[in-house]
């Protein structure tokens, strides 16, 4: 059991969508997690590889904000084996590639747009996200 | 200045994250095990972050250009087509296989957990994997034209 967190998670939402709006506003780029990240790893150009950089350093951050603010390590919690962490991020990474976006890009920022691709690419990997999880705790695991 | 702003948007971005609950793989599961520990947490997480992006969208893209560049950046794909909907998928699975999606496990590096940085990278491994199938299947019609 996890605790129900509703005040917490939408505050969390709150940030997240007031990036979202500062990093289109300010610098034109859609807030997508895979996005930054592929452009990181594969740069294009030079001058297109800075931002990214911090902006993840400043992702990355957080975790040390938080315990300087609250005095308590963030939770991660993982009830999944190593083998599922390892298989789970190599069809993470190459799904996000083709579906061109992850939960970030199209769930948050492409909706916030009335995006059609946005629109079914979250639908899509929601409900498939909650068939894996039936299936694993209920058929398989149950 | 630039990479000080972009800085702290990532930071504003983590902190989302981290209070929202989705750096942590136990309340992702459980927000997509509906039919035994279900969390609805993450509902909350997408409802505010889609809200204030939806509403803040409206009055940054109106404008010609970002304060700070010189053009949106914002994809012109409109086809809903198979690597989407078959990638979408992937994703859907990997992510309800690990508890991690990109946005959540990025921040969560930061608390220096073994099962992030390995979640991590594997992804960057199948998104480089991914990257140099779609470019060879791209030159590869590309040099069947030129013969």
């Amino acid at each position: 059991m996890t605790e129900f967190t509703p005040w917490m998670s939408l505050f969390g939402g709150v940030l997240i969508g007031t990036a979202s709006v500062l990093l289109m506003g300010l610098f034109g780029r859609v807030m997508g997690a895979t996005g930054i990240l592929a452009g990181f790893v594969m740069p294009q150009s030079a001058g297109d590889w800075g931002w990214r950089a911090t902006l993840l350093a400043g992702m990355m951050t957080a975790p040390a904000l938080y315990w300087i603010i609250s005095g308590d390590a963030v939770a991660v919690d993982v009830p999944v084996s190593t083998a599922a962490m390892i298989i789970g991020g190599l069809i993470v990474g190459a799904g996000v590639t083709y579906g061109g976006g992850c939960t970030s890009g199209h769930g948050v920022c492409g909706i916030a747009r009335l995006s059609p691709r946005s629109i079914v690419a979250t639908v899509v990997f929601m409900a498939v996200a909650v068939a894996t999880v039936y299936v694993t705790r209920h058929v398989v695991g149950g | 200045m630039r990479f000080v702003l972009t800085y702290l948007i990532g930071l504003i971005f983590g902190m989302g994250i981290v209070l929202g609950g989705m750096a942590n793989p136990a309340k992702v599961l459980n927000f997509f095990d509906v039919a035994g520990t279900w969390d609805p947490s993450l509902a909350f997480v997408m409802g505010g972050a889609l809200g204030v992006t939806a509403l803040g969208y409206r009055f940054v893209l109106r404008r010609a250009s970002p304060r700070l560049a010189e053009v949106f950046h914002l994809p012109a794909l409109r086809q809903i087509d198979v690597p989407l909907v078959a990638g979408s998928a992937a994703f859907g699975l990997g992510w309800g296989l690990a508890g991690f999606c990109p946005g959540g496990a990025l921040p969560a590096i930061g608390t220096g957990d073994p099962a992030v940085l390995i979640f991590t990278a594997a992804m960057v491994a199948g998104i480089l994997a991914a990257r140099a199938v779609q470019a060879r299947q791209v030159t590869r019609p590309a040099r069947e034209a030129a013969q």
